[in-house]
This record gives C-alpha cells, sequence and structure tokens, in this order.
C-alpha cells in the first residue's frame, strides 16, 4: 500500500493505524517533507509527487493500493499557495500517471471534500453525490478539489479494473485537525458575516480514519466501495450555535467588511482564508450521506454536534463559556420572585 | 370544498376570460345577493381546538414581547412563576448554543416560541384571518399545499404557515418553498431557514416530502406576487408544473389552497422597473401609499383575509412513471389551478367587504 500526504496528522494517523490491519502487508509512506511524528512501522519515502520520481517510487514499492491524502486546503509550514496548488493538481495528475502505468494497482482511494459543491444560496439545501453545483468555485481549494476529482474520472475511465474511491469529506474536525475551519474556530473572537447563519456538517478524524480504511480493503459482504461517496456526520450545527458552544463571541460584520477583514488578517499571518470559506460562512453547506450509509455501508462514530463537542473540549473555554452563562442565567432563576427580572435576552435566533 | 365547482356564475366568468373587473363585479354581485339570501355559508368553519387552545391562550403575553417570563403580571402567581422559570430555561437553551436544527436550518424551538408568536398578531388582529377546510389537511405523512400568490410581499406564505401550525388539531408545520431571492438577501435568508423555508427546488421539496413533511409551494412565483393590483386574484401561469411531478413522485396528495385578502394589502399601481433592475429585483411597487410616504407607505392595508384549504387531490393512484408523462403533469396542472381559481371566486362572491 502506497499513502501520500503522511507528513500531515491525518496522514501520520492514518498509516499508524493501517499497519495494524492483518490485510496489509507493507506501506509506503510518501511525502515531500519528512514528518514530524512517527509512522509506526511504515518506509518512509521523501518524494515530490509533483515530480516523475513518483512513478519510479510506486514501481518499486509494487503496492495493490493508492491511498491519495495529499489533496489539502492548508499549506504544511511555511508553504504558500500557488506550491499548495501544484501539489493538489500537478502532484494528482503525477500520481494518476504512475497509477495509470503501474499493473499492479488494483485500488485507488482519493480524498476529497464536499467544496466541489460550492456554496450558493441558489443550490439545493441539500447536496446529494449527483447534485451539480449552480456555481463552480472559482479558485483555491474547492477549485483544486474539482479538477482533481476531473483527473480521477478520467483515470478511472482508462483502468476500469481499478475500483476507484473518491471520499468528499465534510470539515474535518477532532483534537488534533488542522483544518483553515479549525483555524477559525480558534479565533478568539469570531467573525461572522451579518444576516447570515450558515448551515455547517463536520466529521470526526477518527471517522475519517476509519472510512478511509473501509475505502482501502476489499469491501465488505453487501457493501462497494468504489464511487463518490458524501462523508460527514449526522445533523448540522448553525455558525451562531457553533460559536455559543464553543463560548465565543461573534462579531457581524457586513460582508465586503468580512473579505477587507480577512485580507488585513492574511497580511498579519494570524489565519489563511480564502474566499470560498468566506463563502461556506456565508451561505452554509449541506450533504447527503445516503450513500455511504447504504452503498459504502459506513455509520460514522460521532454526530456533527459530537465532533463539535470533541473539538469544544480540545480547545478550552473561550471568552463566554456557555456553563458560565448557564450559571449566570440559574442565578437569575434562584433569585426570589417579587420584582423579578431577567436581562433581556441579546439575540433570539 | 366540493361545492366551490357549482356556483354558475363562476363558470361563466371563467369561461368569458373577464378582464380585471371581473372579480370586483363579482363581490358587487356576491354582496347584494348575500344581503338577499341571509348570511354566507359558514361551510367548513374552523373551530379552535383543544390540543391548540392553550397555545392560542399564552400568546397575547408571549408576542408582547421576545421574552416569555418577563411580564406576565396579571396572571396568577402559580402561572407567572411557570412562564418565568419556562423562559430562563429557553434563555439558557439558546445562549448555550443547546438546540436542534434539521438540515434545512429549521429551528422548530426558535420558531414556536418566538417567530411564530411575533406573526400572530398579525394573523389574529390585523389581518383576522379565517380558515376553512382546515380538516382537507393530511394530519400525518407528506402533503403539498399549493396556493395563490399575491400581495407584492410574500405575506401569504407566513400567513398560511401560522394558520396550519395553529388551526391544525396535529399542529403540523408547513415548509414553505420560496424564491431564490430569499435567500441571497441578508437577514431574509437566515429567518427564512429558521422558519423552515427552502429553496424552491425538486430536491429540496422531495426530500421534505419523503420526509413526511407538508410542503407548501406558490407556483406562480413572481409572476403573482408581482402582478399589478388590476389583475388581482387573477391566477397567473403555475410556473412549468414541476410541483406535480414532485408530487406524483413522493405520491403525496395535492392540497390546493386559495388565499383572499392578501392581493389587497399593498395595491401596486406600478412597477418602477428601472429602479427594481438596479437593485436587482424582480419589481419594485408603486402604491398609492409607497414609497411617498416613506416607512409609513410600507404598512400593509388591514384587509380581512380567508384561507380556505381545498379537497386534496389524490396522486397515490398513477403509475410510478406518470412523472414522466408532461400529458397528465399539465393535465393535473390545471386542474388544481381551475380548483384554487374557482374557489377564490367562490370567496370573492362570500365576502362582504375588503376589511370586514
Amino acid at each position: 500500500m502506497l499513502v501520500t500526504g503522511v507528513a500531515r496528522q491525518l496522514g501520520g494517523r492514518f498509516v499508524r493505524r493501517i499497519q495494524r490491519d492483518p490485510e496489509v502487508d507493507r506501506v509506503v509512506a510518501v511525502d515531500a517533507v519528512p514528518p514530524e511524528h512517527h509512522l509506526g512501522g511504515a518506509d518512509f519515502v521523501q518524494a515530490d509527487i509533483r515530480q516523475p520520481t513518483i512513478a519510479r517510487v510506486l514501481a518499486e514499492s509494487g503496492a495493490d493500493t493508492v491511498v491519495h491524502l495529499d489533496v489539502t486546503g492548508t499549506p504544511l509550514g511555511s508553504g504558500s499557495r500557488a506550491a499548495l496548488k501544484e501539489t493538489n493538481v500537478i502532484g494528482t495528475m503525477q500520481l494518476l500517471g504512475a497509477c495509470q502505468k503501474s499493473p499492479h494497482v488494483k485500488r485507488l482511494v482519493v480524498k476529497s471534500s464536499t467544496n466541489v459543491y460550492g456554496s450558493a444560496p441558489r443550490d439545493p439545501a441539500v447536496f446529494t453525490e449527483t447534485t451539480p453545483p449552480k456555481s463552480l468555485p472559482s479558485g483555491g481549494f474547492a477549485k483544486d478539489t474539482v479538477e482533481v476529482e476531473g483527473y480521477v474520472r478520467g483515470f478511472a475511465r482508462r483502468r476500469p479494473d481499478v475500483a476507484v474511491c473518491v471520499l468528499r469529506f465534510a470539515n474535518i474536525l477532532g483534537p488534533t485537525a488542522d483544518s483553515p475551519l479549525a483555524s477559525y474556530f480558534s479565533l478568539p473572537v469570531l467573525p461572522t458575516v451579518l444576516g447570515y447563519d450558515p448551515r455547517l456538517q463536520f466529521v470526526h478524524e477518527d471517522d475519517v480514519i476509519e472510512v478511509l480504511r473501509i475505502g482501502s480493503h476489499e469491501p465488505r459482504r453487501g457493501t462497494l466501495n468504489s464511487g463518490t461517496f458524501n462523508i460527514a456526520g449526522d445533523g448540522v450545527l448553525l455558525l451562531s450555535q457553533c460559536s455559543r458552544r464553543l463560548g465565543r463571541p461573534t462579531v457581524p460584520l457586513l460582508l465586503p467588511a468580512v473579505t477587507w477583514a480577512n485580507t488585513v488578517m492574511r497580511t498579519l499571518g494570524m489565519t489563511d482564508f480564502s474566499p470560498e470559506q468566506i463563502r461556506l460562512l456565508t451561505h452554509g453547506r449541506v450533504v447527503a450521506t445516503d450513500q455511504m450509509r447504504d452503498v459504502l455501508g459506513f455509520t460514522p462514530k460521532y454526530t456533527t454536534a459530537e465532533t463539535f463537542a470533541d473539538f469544544v473540549r480540545s480547545r478550552g473555554p473561550g471568552l463566554l463559556p456557555p456553563e458560565a452563562l448557564a450559571a449566570a442565567v440559574d442565578r437569575i432563576a434562584a433569585l426570589p420572585l417579587p420584582g423579578s427580572s431577567h436581562p433581556p435576552k441579546q439575540s433570539a435566533n | 370544498m366540493a361545492d366551490a365547482k357549482v356556483i354558475p356564475f363562476d363558470d361563466d366568468r371563467s369561461r368569458g376570460g373577464g378582464g380585471g373587473s371581473t372579480p370586483r363585479s363579482s363581490r358587487r354581485r356576491g354582496a347584494s345577493n348575500r344581503r338577499a339570501g341571509g348570511e354566507p355559508p359558514a361551510v367548513g368553519e374552523v373551530q379552535p381546538l383543544p390540543g391548540v387552545a392553550p397555545v392560542r391562550d399564552d400568546d397575547p403575553v408571549t408576542h408582547e414581547d421576545e421574552r416569555p417570563g418577563k411580564q406576565a403580571g396579571d396572571d396568577a402567581s402559580g402561572g407567572l412563576e411557570q412562564r418565568i422559570a419556562s423562559g430562563l430555561a429557553f434563555l439558557r437553551r439558546r445562549l448555550t448554543g443547546d438546540y436542534e436544527v434539521d438540515d434545512f436550518g429549521y429551528d422548530e424551538e426558535l420558531t414556536d416560541q418566538v417567530l411564530m408568536s411575533l406573526l400572530r398578531p398579525l394573523y389574529e388582529k390585523y389581518f383576522r384571518v379565517e380558515v376553512k377546510g382546515i380538516e382537507n389537511i393530511p394530519a400525518e405523512g407528506g402533503a403539498l399545499i399549493v396556493a395563490n400568490h399575491s400581495g407584492t410581499v410574500p405575506m401569504d406564505g407566513l400567513m398560511m404557515q401560522v394558520a396550519v401550525h395553529d388551526e391544525h388539531p396535529a399542529g403540523r408545520h408547513l415548509r414553505l418553498l420560496a424564491a431564490d431571492l430569499v435567500f441571497v438577501l441578508p437577514v431574509v435568508n437566515e429567518l427564512a431557514r429558521k422558519l423552515g423555508h427552502t429553496l424552491a427546488c425538486a430536491e429540496d421539496a422531495s426530500r421534505l416530502l419523503e420526509q413526511g413533511e407538508l410542503v407548501g409551494v406558490m407556483p406562480e412565483g413572481f409572476k403573482g406576487i408581482g402582478k399589478p393590483f388590476s389583475d388581482r386574484y387573477k391566477l397567473q401561469r403555475f410556473g412549468r408544473g414541476g410541483f406535480v411531478s414532485t408530487a406524483l413522485r413522493a405520491r403525496t396528495p395535492i392540497v390546493p389552497c386559495s388565499i383572499v385578502g392578501a392581493e389587497e394589502i399593498y395595491p401596486m399601481i406600478g412597477n418602477a422597473k428601472t429602479l427594481a433592475r438596479l437593485l436587482g429585483l424582480p419589481y419594485f411597487p408603486l402604491t398609492p401609499t409607497f414609497p411617498w410616504l416613506g416607512p409609513l407607505g410600507a404598512v400593509p392595508l388591514p384587509t380581512k383575509w380567508t384561507i380556505q384549504f381545498g379537497e386534496p387531490i389524490p396522486t397515490d393512484g398513477y403509475p410510478p412513471e406518470a412523472a414522466e408523462d408532461p400529458m397528465l403533469m399539465f393535465n393535473l396542472t390545471d386542474q388544481v389551478r381551475e380548483q384554487i381559481q374557482h374557489t377564490l371566486y367562490k370567496l370573492l362572491v362570500q365576502r362582504r367587504s375588503v376589511f370586514f
């Protein structure tokens, strides 16, 4: 088995986990930079998937399964956006080219994202795997994923003997997740877009590892693990709910002001927030997961709310911890009744 | 209502394809008829049902102010205590984010406790909505309610939502399908999602119907709501009939609904097309008072409303491939449209005046 993108937390965890499965003899872990975490007993090969050397690595490893996790939205370390895009798109092309020439490859798993659906007010409320997006993402990571999926479809056409599994993950959260949304939720005060309360869906990193395992093994009886699947936890959280559960106050800003504030913060290097992230935090995105349950046979362990709760536990309290607010309300409730009045509600929604 | 179809002069009117004056003349005729013939038949008059009554008793307190617990001075002290306790519990849940929304962003708790109580004074006191035929809405399972659309501002949808929730014995929630403009506008989109509305598209509609929800749709769209005052109560084209195929696919009944009174809240006598184009709106209404009187001109006229739900049209008798049959789709669309138009004329005949 060959795994790309192992220098990231998610890739490292997946490599460590997959080696415990009896079906797996040997794992070749590939990334352009050496990982800071250990990889269990996996063989690490330092190779840039943007270079043709990846073909040699794949041929020498004789891998029958390729798990492509190096499709990400955040640069590792101090990489630039342009380098990231190159890794996402050119890297995928090189890797697919290598897979096409390799006679051993039987299975390909690609980490994609629900970003491919974009995020627009004119879209249906719930996306299924077949919903065509009304407005294609114009740039950034979302456009990368659309292009990556395009190349993967081309590969699947040319190599019908290879089982191809494209997993479109919702926003990945968890104690160690390093997604753009996780860094957004780590801000002390959350800037939001005035007049919009997006619906968000999360998937827990433990579930991500599990579903990657399902994708990279033989399908279990009665299930099929080739195709495209949305992966998300059950249920939906509104951004306002998230901020309250997290205990971080929000600052609603007008849409142009949000864009401006984003530019400032990017210059200061506080966050790297792309325009499509702002679109997500304006209009939100929800995907249907019926295919994941019925065809892939996977039921996530964490719902969206549980994933978020786990994330909150790992981040520590914010400025307005929900427990403190609840205690304040309880104190008011305990006041003697005559003349009691509780403070007016700031916002009802 | 079955008898909606048999009023004789309705028939000649719909055949004659009369202009804007017909509804008005029918109303006069109706009024004189009524005076001669006594009280209008109070068909399907809805009684507040026991299950709903307690909720509605609450609202004079709740809707004055968003805080249910704050001022209930005239209540018994036990009731007051309880109210404060429940108000605080509500506040606590809201502040800590401990509530649930569904995939469409529908916030049931907020809708029931706050948004509905804000709409209820409009519904009860301002437009004095009278609801007929609520028994035509099934107590459970999906159904598609198809209504006429009017009034320049989509107040009729909101009133229909309150009507279904407050008058139906099962207290059902109506999930409205709204135009994409609603989801583009800030604040409006947030409130619409929380009220359980979603984009009017086949995907969302069938998903809701399959979940057994009650879905409300106004297929006339902007053609209906933005039509000039002279065209009032004349149904426009019913979109492309997509709602019929959605109902056929989900095998849910179609309940036609006629709303009288909404046409007159903002009599649209003109349309500033250039301004509308500049603002990106489908129309910019000019009424006798708006925009001349500024915000004051935006106050709707206090018309008296009647909402009548007609007999459901079953769709489960058709084979599954029927949804692909354009001829059947057009026929069913026409059937629904005719039924709504007939009921509209009938209600107009019964109406004493626009305001009472």
